[in-house]
């Protein structure tokens, strides 16, 4: 049958993401250079819907794992039920989202199966019929290419926003092949979830960001960058030096010691691009910089460079983007 | 004195060097060149030590005791931990150890945490040289102990051996319970890491810190070299360098009205 690689599913609401929509479009890449097949696990109550949606995506083959220890993310119960798939399966590859549940969730199933786990991958090769995974180091200054032993599976965390999901194809269909889950031994387990302020795409996932640095000069400020944010639908971020002055959460901050984001469009407002920022965003697909002083070292980034004054600058793209997205 | 514990707790804490993040990365020869490199604890294991030490502070008495795993540069990072207040540290002799490999740096980090003894242990959520955030989990997963990942609030209570946190995730937090012992990864946001005193950095000169090598730990030094790790680093390049970009100076509005044309017809993002 080939070499299978097999894509844990993450459900939000009872909805599969599109991070492991992402996933399996690489499996299925990868597992049509090997000729071999994708398979999709799902774990906890999820309707048929969503087994239908991971076999339009591409899955040949769909296990669901379920049991009463699987209601809310549990990690060493949700370990426990991918174990079990891949038991089932005996997949040659297994991948996750890196997502919060995701980089929480793959450490341990690859300690349990003692087998190798390659975190956060943006891209991934056959060479000489082994996997080889390109992951960022260093917070993107630099790549890292890297292989696995001879243990199976090998494990990777995909990290979102790297590849582009199929197109859902109607005619596909893979019957829901079940597990159920006995008791697990649980000491750690979510008993409840917060949202933030807002109810913002997260950073890691955002397509559109702005962020705004030492330049915004207090928090009041902040809220010309809002205001853009929501005429092109973009999620907020901010460098370190907005967020050690206080006028930020650090949970907006973007850098080496904030999120790594990987968006196709990342705009840079008054941030000059201190080497833990631009370790941050440098993998954006375009940047846009706007910062008054032309010899800021983030236009060296920059596909586009604005040299202005933030406060008439931000205004006036607001403004005309708000005309442009009403035509 | 009321004891919260009702016995002495013992807190571990793993604490990583890494370059500084403010260091420009050079490559030679498919890896990186770490000649010129300015060393520091990793950022994220910052927030771990000082949530041992209030920890103990709050719920004493206890011991933290911090460990390195790597060259001897690393009793550096031991040292700085000792002078914010951690009783004891410990250098775990890296050599031979394939420290690119999470499943083995956490091998070794377990047999570790078996000798010492613990009750809690905390690190940083990842460490942001090989930004792998794998470790800590993994090392909870070889001890057979609870973890609670990228926390950002953290409650223990002694009495009943477990404690909640606040976790980050997309969007907002999530509430988790657990019991002790246990494995925490710090996010930043879970406390301001205290500056070392003067006290603390004299009272450092008199501390030992000892040595553990992969014998004194009963680690098979094959099971973690880098032959046959279970990930291995081929090679190690430069970012793929960007075209040169558009500068565009002048009125704002006329900026402006370029900046977005250039937008939707060139780059075709918006």
């Amino acid at each position: 049958m080939g070499q299978m690689i097999a894509v844990v599913a993450e459900t939000k609401r009872g909805i599969v993401r599109k991070a492991t929509l992402e996933a399996l479009a690489e499996a299925r890449r990868l597992a049509g250079e090997a000729g071999g097949s994708v398979a999709a696990i799902l774990i906890g109550a999820a309707g048929a819907s969503e087994a239908s949606r991971l076999a339009q995506h591409s899955a040949d083959r769909v296990v669901q794992v379920e049991g009463a220890a699987l209601a809310a993310y549990a990690p060493e119960a949700y370990a426990e039920a991918v174990k079990a798939a891949v038991e089932m399966l005996k997949p040659e590859a297994l991948f996750f989202s890196a997502t919060a549940q995701g980089k929480d969730l793959a450490p341990r199933v690859a300690a349990r199966l003692r087998v190798g786990l390659a975190p956060d991958c943006v891209g991934f090769a056959w060479e000489s019929g082994a996997l080889t995974a390109r992951r960022p180091i260093y917070a993107g200054k630099a790549f890292a290419k890297v292989a696995w032993n001879a243990a199976r599976p090998m494990v990777a965390s995909i990290r979102p926003n790297s590849f582009a999901p199929l197109q859902p194809d109607a005619s596909r269909q893979a019957g829901v092949e079940a597990i159920a889950l006995g008791d697990v031994k649980v000491r750690a387990r979510v008993t409840g979830t917060e949202k933030s302020a807002g109810e913002m795409l997260d950073l890691t996932e955002a397509t559109v960001i702005v962020s705004g640095g030492r330049a915004m000069q207090g928090p009041e400020n902040f809220e010309l960058l809002r205001k853009l944010c929501s005429v092109l639908g973009a999620t907020l971020g901010a460098s370190r030096a907005a967020v050690d002055a206080g006028w930020i959460d650090h949970s907006y901050q973007v850098g080496q010691t904030g999120k790594v984001v990987n968006p196709t469009l990342y705009f840079a407002v008054g941030i000059s691009g201190a080497i833990q920022h631009i370790a941050g965003m440098s993998s954006s697909r375009t940047i846009v910089a706007i910062n008054k002083d032309k010899d800021a070292p983030i236009f060296k980034l920059a596909t586009y460079g604005v040299v202005g004054d933030l406060y008439q600058v931000v205004p006036a793209l607001t403004e005309e983007l708000a005309r442009v997205m009403k035509e | 004195m009321l004891l919260t514990w009702g016995f002495s707790v013992n807190i571990l804490v793993f604490v990583k060097q890494v370059p500084d993040t403010e260091t420009r990365i050079q490559i030679q020869n498919g890896a990186v060149d770490t000649a010129s490199v300015k060393w520091v604890a990793n950022p994220y294991d910052e927030y771990a030590i000082e949530e041992a030490l209030r920890i103990r502070e709050r719920l004493g008495p206890g011991k933290v005791t911090v460990l390195s795993l790597g060259p001897d540069r690393v009793k550096e990072a031991i040292k700085y931990a000792l002078s914010l207040g951690a009783d004891e540290g410990v250098h775990l002799k890296g050599e031979g150890v394939a420290l690119d490999d999470p499943l083995s740096v956490a091998t070794v980090l377990a047999a570790a945490a078996r000798k010492a003894g613990f009750d809690l242990i905390l690190t940083g959520k990842h460490a942001v040289d090989h930004d792998c955030g794998a470790t800590g989990v993994m090392l909870a997963e070889l001890l057979d102990v609870a973890h609670v990942s990228v926390v950002v609030g953290l409650e223990i209570d002694g009495a009943a051996k477990g404690g909640t946190a606040k976790r980050e995730v997309e969007g907002g937090t999530e509430s988790v319970t657990f019991e002790l012992p246990a494995v925490v990864t710090a996010q930043k946001g879970l406390n301001e890491p205290r500056y070392a005193s003067l006290k603390g950095i004299m009272a450092v000169k008199k501390k030992v810190i000892p040595e553990w090598t992969l014998a004194d730990l009963g680690v098979d030094a094959a099971s973690v070299a880098p032959a046959g790790a279970a990930l291995r680093t081929l090679e190690v390049t430069p970012p793929p360098p960007r075209a040169a970009g558009k500068m565009l100076e002048g009125e704002p509005a006329d900026t402006a009205r370029e900046l977005v044309r250039l937008l939707r017809e060139e780059a075709k993002v918006i």
